[in-house]
């Protein structure tokens, strides 16, 4: 049973993973929540008209309910009395709200309640099998998850220019025609449709977690748009196995620690990817603290190179005196020229080494 | 051409054109015909529809009124023969890609839906950054290019376009004197190939020197034609207000 679950998890990560990479480039993160949530509205209303879980005009619902979002809330945007930010707020928690009193009232007997909406029910989803004429197939969210992955990596294959572009450029995709209003609303429903098939698994605010954590951090990791797809798909389904092994073991949430893992992995890229990371941020920051420091010393020196006052400006307490520099920095600064074998010392006196002189004169000729 | 006596369409041909914002008008009855060859510079304030002008022209924003005609037919028709470089700052340069695949966008117009850009689109991609003095620069992630390097990758997207009509939003912006005259003199030599470049400039110091023409704009077209013709105190006082005298010096 562990297996189905583990596969389950994985489908559903690489399916959400793919909207995701251009949900976090569009800077539309949150229009995820607010569809993941909404859709909930056209599922109950689905529901009601067909009285079927596995009816695909659950899917058809929800579709419509994701572009009811983004109309809604852009329309708000366009009466100019609302920003952004306020015009998404204002119309996912109404349609979602309405979903939750749907539910509550009317649907009290059936699958469907609350807290499985917010957080899913991925342990029982092996329970329920797809079976054809008395062959069982596996578990029906493990097919009806995968049919949703092959149609995004499917859309992401045959769009992937003009996703790409409407991305990156808009006004040149619009220029060139390729309608960048008819990708976004495109790319909303591929989102809505996602997140109803992962609402069984993951629920409402999970879902959000595995579209835009995989993806965000991927976007630290790389600098070619094709990769950061694959990484994200990579990195999604990685933290669903691993979330799903660990929550086996610690008997938590499953659902929960899938989340958990995926910000790991982000906290981990955040702190650590080798380009992007804080850490290689502040050492490649320190680094040229010091070599500017180093850089200033050898211009001075050579500044002063045989003239007069040199025996007095090369003096390593001229450091002190007039560079202003405290005893400890000076030292260190004096340390990493040697090292790098840009400077001497002879005594008390800092000479230049052939090495120091020529990186100086480079460094001058470019300014 | 049935008739054989009438000259070749105008590469841009736009008759009252009137686009506002909530009927708050940002450009009112312009009028502009540029001829074929012709190196123009669209002058003015700030807020006189400079932007807006290339877009209505484009087809990005909606327009209240006025017809516009590229080679004698709506745009819609014609988007191979135009390119666009849009302003810099209307993309995010964090985004994940290198400045060949940002030039090798250029040909997507070409490739229409569905193709993918293959090894003749590179070359050709290649070439343009060549030409703009960026070869070297090829494989480098886009955020770690300076403002006039972005600005010449979009110049080398435009070249690749390969169009006859070039709409150019402020393409000295952020861009130092040295960039700035590589980047006419390729706009001077489009012309000279006989293609027809539109250009939202913002130096008028530099416009006689740089441009054959000029569009004096302040929502309303103030003046159309050469620099010479344009610039006179009148106009610009007329497009500028109070401050065309300090302009002027």
């Amino acid at each position: 049973m562990i297996f189905d679950i583990i596969l389950i998890a994985c489908i559903v990560a690489a399916a959400c993973s793919m909207p995701g990479v251009f949900l976090v480039l569009r800077r539309l993160s949150l229009q995820s929540d607010a569809i993941s949530h909404s859709v909930l509205f056209g599922i109950v209303i689905s529901f009601f008209l067909v009285k079927n879980f596995h009816s695909p005009l659950l899917m058809i619902g929800a579709a419509a309910t994701g572009v009811l979002t983004v109309m809604l809330s852009e329309l708000l945007l366009k009466t100019k009395l609302v920003k952004e930010d306020a015009s998404i707020g204002l119309v996912f928690p109404a349609l979602f709200s309405i979903g939750v009193i749907l539910i509550s009232k009317y649907a009290g007997d059936i699958h469907l309640d609350v807290d499985a909406v917010l957080t899913g029910e991925i342990a029982l989803a092996p329970f329920d099998r797809f079976v054809v004429g008395g062959v069982d197939l596996g578990p029906r969210s493990a097919w009806s998850m995968g049919l949703i992955a092959l149609i995004n990596l499917l859309l992401l294959l045959g769009f992937f220019k003009e996703l790409k572009l409407s991305t990156f450029d808009a006004g040149l995709a619009a220029s060139l025609g390729f309608r960048p209003h008819l990708l976004h609303y495109g790319l909303m429903i591929m989102v809505s449709i996602t997140a109803v098939g992962a609402f069984d698994s993951v629920g409402s605010i999970l879902v959000v977690a595995l579209m835009i954590a995989p993806a965000a951090t991927a976007y630290l990791l790389t600098d070619s748009l094709a990769l950061m797809i694959l990484l994200s798909m990579g990195i999604g389904i990685t933290s669903a196995a691993v979330g799903v092994l660990l929550a086996f073991s610690l008997d938590t949430s499953i659902s929960g620690t899938m989340a958990v893992v995926c910000g790991m992995f982000f906290a981990i890229a955040l702190f650590f990817s080798p380009r992007y990371g804080m850490i290689s941020k502040w050492l490649i920051a320190r680094d040229r603290k010091w070599i500017f420091a180093c850089y200033t010393l050898c211009v001075h020196l050579l500044h002063h190179e045989g003239t007069p006052e040199e025996e007095e400006e090369s003096h390593v307490r001229h450091l002190q005196d007039d560079l202003k520099w405290e005893p400890k920095y000076a030292q260190k600064v004096v340390a990493s020229g040697i090292r790098n074998g840009l400077l001497l010392k002879t005594g008390n006196h800092l000479h230049l080494t052939p090495l120091g002189k020529e990186t100086v004169r480079s460094l001058m000729n470019r300014g | 051409m049935t008739n054989p006596s009438s000259s070749s369409p105008l590469p841009l041909d736009v008759t009252d054109l009137t686009v506002a914002y909530h009927e708050k008008p940002v450009l009112w009855d312009v009028d502009c015909v540029v001829p074929e060859g012709t190196l123009l510079a669209i002058v003015g304030p700030n807020g006189a529809g400079k932007s807006t002008f290339i877009k209505a022209s484009l087809g990005l924003i909606p327009t209240a009124a006025g017809r516009i005609k590229i080679f004698g037919k709506p745009y819609a028709s014609q988007r191979k023969r135009v390119g666009y470089v849009p302003q810099r700052e209307s993309v995010d340069w964090d985004f994940p890609t290198h400045a060949l695949d940002v030039v090798t966008m250029g040909r997507y117009g070409h490739l229409g839906w569905f193709m993918r850009p293959g090894k003749t689109e590179r070359e050709m991609a290649m070439d343009a950054l060549e030409k703009v003095g960026m070869a070297e620069f090829a494989q480098r992630q886009i955020s770690q290019l300076s403002g006039g390097q972005q600005q010449r990758v979009f110049l080398a997207r435009a070249l690749v376009q390969d169009a006859d009509l070039y709409f150019m939003d402020e393409p000295f912006s952020g861009v130092d004197a040295a960039t700035e005259r590589s980047i006419i003199q390729l706009l001077q030599e489009l012309r000279f190939k006989g293609k027809t470049v539109i250009v939202v400039h913002h130096d008028l110091q530099t416009l006689k020197e740089y441009f054959d023409w000029c569009m004096l704009l302040n929502v309303r077209r103030i003046a159309l034609g050469p620099v010479d013709e344009v610039l006179t105190k009148e106009n610009l006082h007329r497009a500028y207000g109070g401050r065309a005298a300090f302009l002027r010096s």
